[in-house]
C-alpha cells in the first residue's frame, strides 16, 4: 500500500515536471503592495483565474506592509532568474523600484504597472489603472449636481490621503475639485487653492480612525461643514461617524473613491451618497492576458487613446442618480465590487 | 567591669537624633528642581497648561471651548488607554512593542467572535478581553522566565499578532451598521453623553478612570511598590523579598488586558472593527510615556504624567490643525517635545543641581 502510494506521488511529480516544463515559455509574475488589503486579495484572484484559463504559471508575491520596497525588489530579481515572461506589478515605491524594473525589461520581460503607476509612468511598458482623476471628477460633478444651486454656497471638507501627497491622492483630490467647479491653481498639488468654498484639507492615513479624526478637527474649523471629499470609503466610514457624533450624518453630502463591497453598501445605506469604483480584478486579468500576448508575439499593450496608461474604467456607484453625469445602480455595484 | 568598658556611657555623648537630610536652601531654581523631582508629573502638566493657554490665546473660543477641549479627550482616549498600559511595562524597565496589535487584534476577535460565530456579544467581549490579556502573559512569561529582553519579545510579539489578526480576519471590515443592529454593545465605550456643552464618551470616561485606579494602585499598594522596585533595580528587589517574576508576568498581562479595552474603545470610536487601525499605537503610546516624564529606564514616574503626556499630544494636534498648519508641523513638534523631555529628565535626575 504504502509503496503504491509512493510510486503515485512519484508519476505525479513527474507528469506535473512535465507540465511545468510545457508552460515554461509562458510564466508570469505578480508583485503587490501587500496581500492582506482585500483590493489586492481580489487582485490577485483575477490573475490566477485568468492564468489558469490561459495555462500560464503564475507566481505572486507581495510586500509584508504597504511600504515594503525590498521585498518588491528581491520578487523582481526572482522573476528574472526564474525566467518568467512578465511581470505586473503594484509599486510600494514608485521612483525607487524603476532600476529593478529596468533590469528586468533588459533580461526581456513585459513589465506592466498595475494601480499605481511608476514614476516616471514609461519605466513600465505599460500602466494598467484606474483614472484617478476621472474617479475624482465624477464624485465632483455628482456632488455639485446633487446640492444644485446651493453648491455655490458649498462648505466642503477634504479629507485626503497623506501628508507626503502621493499621486493617487493628488489625482482623486484635484478631480473631485474640477468636477465641483472649483479653480485647482496648481492641478499637482493638495491644498493650494484659495476657493473659499473650501474648509480645509486634513489626512487620514486612508483609514477609519484617521477619517474620524480629520473630519472632527475640520468640524471644529467649521461645524457647518456640508460636503466631504474622501480618499476611500474606510476614511468616508470614520467621517460619517464623526458627524453622527454630533447629529450632522442626515444633512451632510459625503463622496468617495474605490468600489469596495462595505463602501457599496454604505452607499445603500445612505453613509455615502456616491462613490466612484474600480476595477482591481479587470487590472489583472488583462494584466495576464496581455503577458500571454507578449509571449506568443512580442506585442506589447497599447496606452488608451489620449492618455498614456491603460484606462480600466471606473464607474459612479450611487442610488441618488442626478442628470448630466452617469452611473450605475448600488445592485449593479455589488455586482463589480471587491474585498 | 572596667571603666573604659562603660559602652552606656560612650552611647549617652552621642548624638540621638535620626540620620536625616540636611534641607539647605538652594534658592528657587533649586526648589523648582527639588518640585520636579519629587512630582515627576508636574513637567507635562507645566507643559500641558501652557499649551493650552497659548492655544487658547491664538485661537480664542474656536480652541477653548467646551466643544473643543472635550475633543481632544475623545480623540486621545485611545492612546490614553494603550498609554497608561505601556507606562506600566516601562516602569519595569522594559517596553512593549504589540500593544497596538493587541489592542486591535481584540477588537477583531470582539467582532469576529460575534458576527462568525454568533456568540452572544458579551461573551465576545470577554473572549477578546482575556485574548489580550493572555498575549500579555505570554509577553511577560517570556520576558520572566526565559529571560529574554522585552524589545526583542514584543517586537516579534508585534508581527505574530498583527499577521494573525489579518489571517484571520481576512483584512475584512465589520460596518458600523451592522454593529449598531445586531451588537450595539460593542460600541459601548463610544456611548456619549452631555455635560454643559462638553461631549464625554464612556471610552474618555474609561481613560480616566484607568488612570486614576492605576495611579492609586501604583503609589499604595504592594504590588504597586513593587513594579517600581523591579524596574529601579530587580536584583535589589530580589532580594529585598520581590517575587520579580510573578511581578514582571503580572505587569505584561495587566498591560495585554488594558490593551484589549482599548480595543473596545476602538470600536466605539470609529464605529466599525477594522483590522488595519491602531497600527501606530505602540509608537503613539511610546511618545505618550515619554512626553509624560515616566523614564525609559525604569522605576522612575508617574502614571499621571503620562496622562498629560497623551494630552500635550493632543492638544498640539488639534491646535495646531485648527490653526490651519500642515500636519506635517504637528509631527515636527512632537518630535521637538520627545527631545525635550528626556533632555528634562535627564536634568531632574542629578539630584545635587
Amino acid at each position: 500500500m504504502k509503496k503504491l502510494f509512493a510510486g503515485t506521488a512519484l508519476a505525479m511529480m513527474a507528469s506535473t515536471g512535465i507540465a511545468a516544463a510545457d508552460a515554461h515559455s509562458t510564466s508570469a509574475c505578480l508583485i503587490t503592495k501587500t496581500d492582506t488589503n482585500p483590493f489586492f486579495v481580489k487582485m490577485r484572484e483575477g490573475a490566477m483565474a485568468k492564468a489558469e484559463e490561459l495555462g500560464i504559471t503564475l507566481n505572486t508575491y507581495a510586500g509584508r506592509v504597504d511600504g515594503d520596497h525590498e521585498t518588491q525588489v528581491q520578487a523582481i530579481e526572482t522573476c528574472i532568474a526564474d525566467g518568467a515572461s512578465g511581470i505586473l506589478i503594484t509599486a510600494s515605491d514608485t521612483s525607487s523600484i524603476v532600476p529593478a524594473v529596468e533590469q528586468a525589461r533588459e533580461a526581456g520581460l513585459l513589465v506592466i504597472a498595475l494601480d499605481t503607476p511608476l514614476d516616471p509612468i514609461d519605466a513600465a511598458d505599460m500602466t494598467f489603472a484606474t483614472d484617478n482623476f476621472v474617479a475624482g471628477e465624477l464624485i465632483g460633478q455628482w456632488a455639485a449636481a446633487a446640492l444644485g444651486d446651493e453648491a455655490a454656497n458649498a462648505r466642503i471638507a477634504m479629507l485626503d490621503l497623506a501628508v507626503s501627497q502621493p499621486t493617487v491622492g493628488v489625482l482623486r483630490d484635484q478631480g473631485f475639485l474640477q468636477g465641483f467647479g472649483i479653480d485647482l491653481a496648481d492641478p499637482n498639488v493638495n491644498g493650494d487653492e484659495d476657493d473659499p468654498r473650501i474648509v480645509g484639507n486634513d489626512v487620514t492615513a486612508g483609514n477609519e480612525e484617521g477619517g474620524r479624526r480629520a473630519m472632527e478637527n475640520l468640524l471644529a474649523v467649521d461645524p457647518m461643514v456640508n460636503v466631504v471629499y474622501t480618499i476611500n470609503e474606510p476614511a468616508a466610514a470614520g467621517a460619517y461617524e464623526a458627524l453622527k457624533s454630533i447629529g450632522r450624518e442626515n444633512d451632510v453630502l459625503i463622496v468617495s473613491v474605490d468600489g469596495g463591497c462595505p463602501g457599496v453598501q454604505n452607499v445603500a445605506d445612505g453613509v455615502i451618497g456616491a462613490t466612484s469604483q474600480q476595477y482591481p480584478l479587470l487590472m489583472a486579468s488583462l494584466g495576464i492576458e496581455a503577458i500571454a500576448q507578449y509571449a506568443e508575439d512580442g506585442t506589447v499593450p497599447a496606452p488608451t487613446e489620449g492618455k498614456n496608461f491603460f484606462d480600466t474604467g471606473v464607474a459612479l456607484v450611487t442610488d441618488q442618480p442626478v442628470d448630466g453625469v452617469e452611473s450605475i445602480s448600488v445592485e449593479e455595484g455589488m455586482a463589480l465590487c471587491w474585498g | 567591669m572596667s571603666a573604659t568598658d562603660d559602652y552606656e556611657g560612650a552611647a549617652s555623648g552621642a548624638k540621638s537624633e535620626v540620620a536625616q537630610f540636611e534641607d539647605h536652601d538652594r534658592g528657587f531654581i533649586g526648589r523648582f528642581h527639588h518640585a520636579l523631582h519629587v512630582t515627576p508629573a508636574l513637567v507635562p502638566l507645566i507643559v500641558l497648561v501652557s499649551a493650552i493657554i497659548v492655544f487658547g490665546l491664538l485661537l480664542g473660543s474656536k480652541f477653548f471651548s467646551p466643544f473643543a477641549l472635550t475633543l481632544i479627550l475623545q480623540q486621545v482616549q485611545i492612546v490614553g488607554i494603550v498609554a497608561a498600559a505601556q507606562s506600566l511595562v516601562i516602569l519595569t524597565a522594559g517596553i512593549d512593542l504589540s500593544v497596538g496589535a493587541i489592542a486591535v487584534i481584540s477588537s477583531v476577535i470582539m467582532g469576529q467572535f460575534t458576527f462568525r460565530y454568533g456568540l452572544p456579544v458579551e461573551i465576545s467581549i470577554v473572549c477578546g478581553l482575556a485574548f489580550g490579556t493572555a498575549i500579555g502573559a505570554i509577553n511577560g512569561f517570556l520576558v520572566a522566565a526565559m529571560r529574554l529582553p522585552p524589545f526583542i519579545v514584543t517586537l516579534g510579539m508585534w508581527q505574530i499578532v498583527l499577521a494573525a489578526n489579518f489571517l484571520y480576519s481576512a483584512n475584512e471590515t465589520i460596518r458600523s451598521q451592522e454593529i449598531e443592529a445586531e451588537a450595539p454593545l460593542l460600541q459601548a465605550l463610544g456611548w456619549k453623553f452631555n455635560l454643559g456643552g462638553a461631549v464625554f464618551t464612556v471610552g474618555v470616561v474609561v481613560m480616566v478612570a484607568l488612570v486614576v485606579i492605576l495611579a492609586y494602585i501604583l503609589r499604595h499598594t504592594a504590588w504597586g511598590r513593587h513594579v517600581y522596585a523591579v524596574g529601579d533595580d530587580p536584583e535589589a528587589a530580589e532580594l529585598s523579598g520581590v517575587n520579580v517574576k510573578r511581578t514582571l508576568i503580572s505587569v505584561y498581562a495587566t498591560t495585554g488586558f488594558i490593551c484589549a479595552i482599548a480595543g473596545w474603545a476602538l470600536i466605539g470610536r470609529i464605529g466599525s472593527v477594522s483590522p488595519t487601525s491602531g497600527q501606530l499605537l505602540n509608537i503613539e503610546s511610546i511618545t505618550a510615556v515619554v512626553i509624560g516624564g515616566i523614564s525609559l529606564f525604569g522605576g522612575r514616574g508617574s502614571i499621571l504624567g503620562t496622562f498629560f503626556g497623551a494630552l500635550i499630544v493632543g492638544v498640539f494636534t488639534l491646535g495646531l490643525r485648527l490653526m490651519g498648519a500642515d500636519a506635517q508641523w504637528t509631527y515636527l513638534l512632537i518630535g521637538v517635545l520627545i527631545i525635550a523631555a528626556v533632555a528634562v529628565d535627564q536634568w531632574i535626575r542629578r539630584v545635587s543641581a
